[in-house]
């Protein structure tokens, strides 16, 4: 699932990893509105290049391109369904427009994937979770949140140790019709919901132990604070936002075709 | 002045046919380091909860009987309370960390306490140093082996600065060697602040040398109760079979063929080895 | 008979488990395989019944390469006692649970009902019968998770660290099942750390070390040498450590076991 390899956190000291995720978020929102309001391609691209900076800044290219690479698939569908209806709309036509339509479209939603991917690489889940916590997110869905994250890893491993003490008893996951197959599983999901009940127990019990529900306002060892480099980030959603608005409704944007006839006049 | 009294205590689990505990009285002293044993099953974990609350709190049921922990009786404070004078240390490493980093795992019991920021960090890192995981305190506890795990989770009990420590066979899921370094921990803790241990172990022949104080249990009672070698050394130990280290195991069974009449019961291997020699020289 | 011919394992993750592995198991043999965590213990057992594939190397069971056959025909072999029974029992009853491998195998419906009755007496579990596994406390548990290993008489018997949890009434009874199994001629490998354990059984014990072999021989001998025990970071026995306090009297370091501690003590003093 390489396109889940672009969200999840690498942790390298870079500018963009120190911000504040809520900053961050601010961000991604603005590039959204942006993106929505354009189906032209122009803008499109120019939303695309402004992030680059951002993504080498973040030194996150590796795995930034690889949750492209991922996404890949899906932007081939988008554009060739795209594509598809306009053809059957125009009457069995295609013009340029239409390609230049769907070629945004595509690029529509990778932009979003790009900047939704810059702020998974670059945001820890306890920076996340304390960002919610600061936001004013009750604190049990905070600690639910990280806890959740914390056990991600301990439940994949512990769902290949099952699969193996299973596949030990003659298992064969891979034998049999699709509904055999899907039987094949239960053994492997009993024990895991199991012990994911016994384990919230014991969490629990730990949780208590520890003075759980001792006062009101719990306090935080962390606290996340707005910094200049944030300011920056701010502004820079500001401009974009501006901009973005302002080119919307008072400038005319050139398309693809005509930046096709216009090649058509200068080389004939 | 004793720091848990526990006065004829019986409780039984909701929907249990028996008690778990019956009438157990006991006393511990300031400072001691009390190891609790006896075979699965005999209540020692029930009465571990008792210490801190969980009991009747947590898991409700009926609690009868009296445990009074630094003066507090247990049913009348809740466990948020009890918990800044008892800290518990469970059996699986896993299931007692939740942060993502180990720092923030410690932290955890103060933050829930409404510790200041400034203070809390103070007390976090001399948390850290004493358990010896201040170079630890960035990671992440996935990535820690299970003797790490648990030195993570006394850490985050510590910073609490209990009277009292509780350690529910804190070693169960750990090689020897991270058992020892466990014991080790403690056992400072134990000595240079003066905490009171208890500790719940079968693996005797790592944890014996540490203890002042032995208490078996039974079938939800106590059996023995009192100096560790008065009761590691006794027959009804060995019946009840109790994990007795090998070195007195030794000293028993030479004592059998009539060695070693009046001399102080071996519970380590060095205690063993003194004794044979004084008895091979002469 | 299981041959590993120098295998070497490396984990995805990147992590080589495996340096160079060769040892023999020959049928009828009881071994125990000694080592810290992270040493490569289960690792090393992974691949007898083909859960691991060796990156270099071969493993030879019974003369077949375990990249030659599926796990569940090498399982029918080499049975495997997980460390924790929870990560297995999924059924409904107790009998369903020891059932739940022999159907996997094929076995016949009659066959099926006779081995079942016949795992649960030997584990003495026969009156769980209809019990739901969850019902059990913990050493029951692991009971039941034997059970329904022996329940397909396996060749060759494997346990991952089978003394974690339990007290010493447990690993006693264990130890003597173990050792009945044995001399009834099945070959049982104990992966654990437990070195009190494996002191009272006696067996052929293998040290391992950060993915290497540093010892292999007969119990005692193995357990008395402080130099490989030390690179496998275990201790020795506790009444080998009294022993080897004892040298300078002339008593020999290389025991193990109490009672024959005693003897030897007994026999020092009469001589006196």
């Amino acid at each position: 699932m390489s396109v889940f390899d672009g969200l999840k956190f690498r942790r390298v000291s870079s500018p963009i990893h120190n911000l504040d995720p809520r900053i961050k978020f601010l961000y991604v929102c603005s590039i959204f509105v942006i993106a929505i309001i354009f189906w032209e391609l122009l803008p499109l691209i120019a939303l695309f290049l402004v992030q680059i900076p951002l993504v080498l800044l973040a030194r996150v290219q590796r795995e930034w391109i690889r949750s492209l690479r991922g996404a890949a698939f899906l932007a081939a569908i988008i554009f060739s369904t795209n594509v598809f209806f306009r053809f059957l709309y125009a009457g069995y036509m295609l013009t340029v427009q239409d390609i230049e339509y769907a070629s945004a479209m595509t690029l529509r939603f990778v932009v979003l994937i790009e900047s939704f991917s810059i702020f998974f690489l670059t945001t820890s889940p306890d920076h996340l979770g304390l960002a919610l916590e600061q936001s004013h997110i009750p604190y049990e869905f905070c600690f639910a949140f990280t806890t959740a994250v914390r056990f991600v890893p301990v439940l994949a491993e512990e769902a290949q140790t099952i699969m193996d003490a299973q596949k030990a008893r003659g298992l064969e996951l891979e034998k049999g019709n699709f509904l055999k197959r899907i039987r094949n599983y239960i053994p492997i999901l009993i024990p895991l919901i199991i012990s994911a009940i016994r384990r919230s127990l014991e969490l629990a019990e730990a949780m208590e132990s520890r003075a759980w529900g001792a006062i009101e306002k719990r306090t935080n060892l962390y606290v996340l604070k707005i910094m200049r480099t944030d300011f920056l980030l701010i502004l820079i959603s500001i401009i974009i936002l501006i901009v973005g608005v302002y080119i919307r409704f008072y400038v005319a944007l050139p398309s693809f075709s005509d930046f096709l006839s216009f090649l058509k006049d200068v080389y004939p | 002045m004793a720091v848990i009294e526990a006065k004829d205590v019986t409780y039984m689990y909701p929907n249990a046919s028996k008690p778990a505990v019956q009438q157990i009285s006991l006393k511990i002293e300031k400072g001691e380091f009390v190891i609790l044993t006896g075979p699965s099953g005999c209540g020692k974990t029930t009465l571990c909860k008792c210490f801190n609350g969980l009991i009747p709190h947590f898991y409700q049921g009926q609690l009868e009987g009296e445990i009074q922990v630094v003066g507090l009786d247990v049913a009348d404070h809740p466990i948020h309370e009890l918990a800044l004078h008892v800290g518990l240390v469970f059996q699986n490493p896993e299931n007692q960390l939740f942060a993502l980093s180990v720092e923030k795992d410690v932290a955890f019991g103060l933050e829930n306490l409404g510790v200041p920021r400034e203070e809390m960090q103070k007390k976090v890192n001399w948390a850290l140093e004493t358990a010896g995981i201040y170079n630890l305190r960035e990671r992440a506890p996935h990535e820690l082996s299970g003797g790490q795990q648990q030195r993570v989770a006394i850490a985050s009990i510590i910073a609490m600065r209990p009277e009292i420590m509780v350690l529910d066979e804190p070693t169960s899921f750990l090689d020897p060697l991270g058992a020892q370094k466990i014991f080790e921990v403690i056992s400072e803790l134990n000595k240079s602040l003066g905490m009171t241990v208890i500790l719940v172990e079968h693996r005797l022949d790592l944890a014996a040398r540490y203890a002042n104080h032995v208490v078996v249990m039974d079938k939800g009672k106590v059996v023995l109760d009192g100096d560790p070698r008065a009761v590691l050394g006794s027959q009804k130990a060995r019946l009840l079979g109790v994990g007795i280290p090998k070195a007195t195991r030794l000293y028993q069974i030479l004592k059998e063929k009539n060695w070693f009449n009046a001399s102080e019961v071996p519970v380590t291997t060095k205690e063993m080895v003194k004794l044979l020699r004084e008895v091979l020289k002469s | 008979m299981i041959e590993v011919s120098d295998v070497c394992f490396t984990y995805p993750t990147g992590v080589d488990a495996l340096k160079g592995i060769s040892l023999t198991i020959k049928e009828g043999e009881f071994i125990a395989i000694m080592g810290q965590n992270g040493a490569g213990k289960t690792t090393l057992i992974k691949h007898f019944n083909g859960l691991l594939k060796p990156t270099k190397g071969d493993i030879l069971v019974d003369g077949t390469n375990t990249r030659d056959v599926s796990i569940a025909k090498l399982a029918r072999k080499v049975g495997f006692v997980f460390q924790n029974p929870d990560n297995q029992l999924f059924c409904e009853t107790v009998e369903e649970e020891v059932a739940f491998a022999l159907k996997n195998f094929g076995f016949k419906e009659t066959t099926l009902k006779k081995r079942v009755t016949w795992a649960l007496n030997l584990l003495g579990l026969t009156e769980y019968r209809k019990t739901s596994p969850f019902m059990l406390s913990g050493g029951e548990r692991k009971r039941v998770a034997l059970a329904s290993v022996l329940a397909w008489n396996p060749k060759f018997l494997v346990m991952d660290e089978p003394t974690i949890g339990q007290d010493h009434e447990q690993k006693e009874k264990l130890r003597q099942f173990i050792v009945q199994l044995n001399t009834q001629g099945k070959t049982v490998v104990v992966v654990t750390h437990d070195v009190e354990f494996v002191a009272e059984c006696t067996p052929r014990v293998i040290l391992m070390a950060d993915g290497k072999i540093v010892a292999d021989g007969v119990g005692e001998k193995v357990l008395s040498n402080i130099e490989r025990l030390t690179e496998a970071s275990i201790v020795p026995p506790q009444v080998t450590q009294i022993f080897m306090g004892l040298t300078d009297f002339g008593l020999p370091t290389d025991v193990i076991d109490l009672y024959e501690a005693r003897e030897i003590l007994l026999k020092k003093l009469s001589e006196k």
